[in-house]
């Protein structure tokens, strides 16, 4: 069970979603129930208790579940927005499908997210985190606590104030960036470096829940651990490696598993660069808004869209495992 | 033996120093972009550029008023807010309530399938199916297809993280409180709701902040500027010559972000601790 921090931090998601607000970062405490019995002490009896889940669950039904299910139905039709195929939708079969596996820019998509993915959250969130984790936890509290509120700022401002902000940071003319390195002309940082841009966008956008996961699993590290290992003389490199590892390792693989899923769904590098310029920046969630609700090709994105709910699933599954596995172990 | 305690206090010393340029430079990192949210509103003729105010003037949140949208998208990010934060707040205190205490049927593997749907159907990759639908129910350009869809979206986290509160209060009071002849709903009414407050503020305060911020599914589903909650309309500030007003911009942007600030003190003050950490151990 991890401690209390970790637990009340991770229930409040970092990705502010539509759909899915993603609860998994709940699941200690709360998958593998069995710690509570149902004991019905109000007397609800079966049938008000029914009632008492329905409006949640139509809801859910409704604007969650049978939306999943439809992307089955639309991603073999030719639906479209405009023209007779948005009245008469005809089946297709596996076109969409087809047409999405020689379409160049869809694969496209697929690699810059891959990038995107695996550049701003495996390695940039998670190791920028540590690394705040780790070297805060000895400085003094003030130091502390004023890094620790800009991390936390990032992570917490709406995405459209923040994209903003992004905006005029990198901006060519007169963006603090450029003013900063002494460049005049600029160098028009969003058109011509847009990936590494929104890489480096979200390691600053996302950071703050990997540092408070490390935090809260750092001080779980025995310091009588640290202690020894001061005293048997290992070096920094041997610590992190022998005692604090250990200790933090099923963290590790929760919290990676968490900020890719997340940012595999980001749809923030829209707000930035819209996918531009020429697709150079496009990741799937982007490429599935500019087929799908500026090219209204909504057949073909449905298609699109399906592969992304069945990576989600994956990750998620994977997530849930790693989660039940490291309570088991933890005995908690 | 005196030159190796030398050699470690210097390698100790080094690391501290290099550990604080770190630290400190990481700080920069987060703080440069943040800094113009400070600065910008408040300086006369705000540039892209970080920098304190030339001229301190407070004109530019007067431009707000002078957007005929500004005011009245942050009066739709009010009404979107706390529309689903009533409909979440009311649908899953009942659902989590009856999970938590009574023998709803398949209650586990409901409880997993929830979680599994929070986290798999999200925004993006609902996108195509949700706006078809409410495209389809004739919501397009409506605030009330915007609160539906964020309410489903949210309803599984709020269930789970208001299950796990409940789980923590002490069935005993109910208990006694029914020995005493209390009827179900008057056990809801006057026990646990009152000792579930903590709980449904939390839930409360989460929901209006996930709203505030939201930007796809408005984005997708409200064309018209008088309905478009402020996280859209700000990306439509521009001034005439097609640039980025950047005063309105500054102070609007402040104004747009000050509350999801203190929400943020106000949850982790009041309920934080006590949401999580409490009873349970």
């Amino acid at each position: 069970m991890p401690p209390a921090e970790t637990r009340q931090q991770a229930a409040i998601p970092a990705q502010p979603a539509v759909a899915g607000a993603p609860a998994v970062a709940a699941v200690p405490q709360s998958v593998g129930v069995g710690t509570s019995t149902p004991t019905d002490v109000a007397g609800l009896g079966r049938l008000r208790a029914v009632g008492f889940v329905a409006p949640a669950l139509v809801l859910i039904g409704v604007f969650l579940v049978f939306p999943a299910l439809w992307t089955l139905y639309i991603g073999v039709t030719n639906y479209r927005l405009t023209g007779v195929a948005a009245r008469t939708p005809d089946v297709v079969g596996l076109d969409n499908y087809r047409r999405a596996l020689s379409d160049p820019t869809f694969y496209r998509s697929l690699w810059i997210t891959l990038l995107f993915v695996f550049g701003s959250a495996v390695i940039g969130q998670n190791g920028l985190g540590f690394v705040f984790a780790w070297g805060l936890r000895g400085a003094r509290p003030w130091v502390r606590r004023l890094a620790e509120a800009f991390v936390l700022l990032a992570w917490i401002l709406p995405a459209s104030v923040v994209a903003f902000l992004w905006v005029a940071l990198l901006e060519r003319d007169g963006g603090t960036l450029n003013e900063l390195l002494g460049r005049t002309p600029g160098v028009p940082w969003l058109v011509e470096y847009p990936l590494l841009s929104i890489v480096v966008f979200n390691i600053w956008r996302g950071t703050a829940f990997s540092m408070m996961l490390y935090s809260a699993a750092l001080s779980a590290v025995p310091p009588s651990h640290l202690e020894t290992a001061r005293l048997a003389g290992s070096s920094a490199a041997q610590t992190l490696r022998d005692v604090v590892l250990p200790h933090i390792r099923r963290y590790a693989l929760t919290n990676t598993l968490l900020i890719t899923l997340w940012t595999f769904n980001d749809f923030s590098p829209y707000l930035l660069t819209a996918g531009g310029p020429n697709h150079r920046s496009e990741t799937t969630p982007v490429y599935i808004y500019n087929t799908a609700i500026v090219g209204g090709q909504m057949g073909y994105s449905g298609a699109i869209s399906l592969l992304v709910l069945l990576i989600n699933l994956l990750l998620a599954l994977v997530y849930l495992r790693a989660a039940r596995t490291s309570r088991r172990l933890s005995g908690g | 033996m005196n030159n190796g305690d030398g050699a470690r206090l210097a390698s100790t010393v080094v690391r501290r120093i290099f550990f604080y340029v770190l630290v400190g430079l990481g700080t920069a990192f987060f703080a440069l972009p943040l800094l113009w949210l400070l600065s910008a509103a408040f300086d006369d003729t705000p540039t892209y550029a970080v920098g304190l105010p030339q001229h301190f003037s407070l004109s530019s949140f007067a431009e707000i008023g002078r957007n005929p949208y500004a005011l009245r998208s942050l009066l739709n990010s009010t009404l979107l807010a706390l529309g689903t934060m009533a409909i979440v707040v009311a649908a899953a205190a009942l659902a989590a309530y009856a999970l938590s205490r009574a023998r709803v049927p398949g209650r586990d593997g409901l409880l997993y399938a929830l979680l599994l749907l929070s986290s798999v159907v999200t925004g993006t990759a609902a996108m195509v199916p949700i706006f078809l639908l409410i495209f389809q129910l004739g919501l397009i350009d409506s605030n009330v297809g915007v609160v539906l869809v964020l309410s489903g979206g949210l309803l599984p986290a709020a269930i789970f993280l208001l299950k796990d509160f409940i789980d923590t209060i002490p069935p005993s009071y109910e208990e006694s409180a029914r020995v005493f002849g209390a009827s179900p709903l008057q056990i809801l009414r006057h026990i646990v709701v009152p000792v579930a407050r903590p709980g449904l503020a939390t839930i409360a305060v989460w929901t209006v902040v996930q709203v505030w911020g939201s930007f796809l599914t408005p984005f997708i589903l409200l064309r018209d500027p008088d309905k478009q909650p402020a996280a859209v309309l700000v990306r439509t500030f521009y001034t005439e010559g097609g640039s980025p007003n950047l005063k309105l911009i500054a102070a609007f942007s402040l104004l747009y972000s000050i509350p999801v600030v203190l929400m943020y003190l106000f949850a982790w003050s009041r309920y934080g601790f006590r949401f999580h950490g409490g009873i349970k151990s």
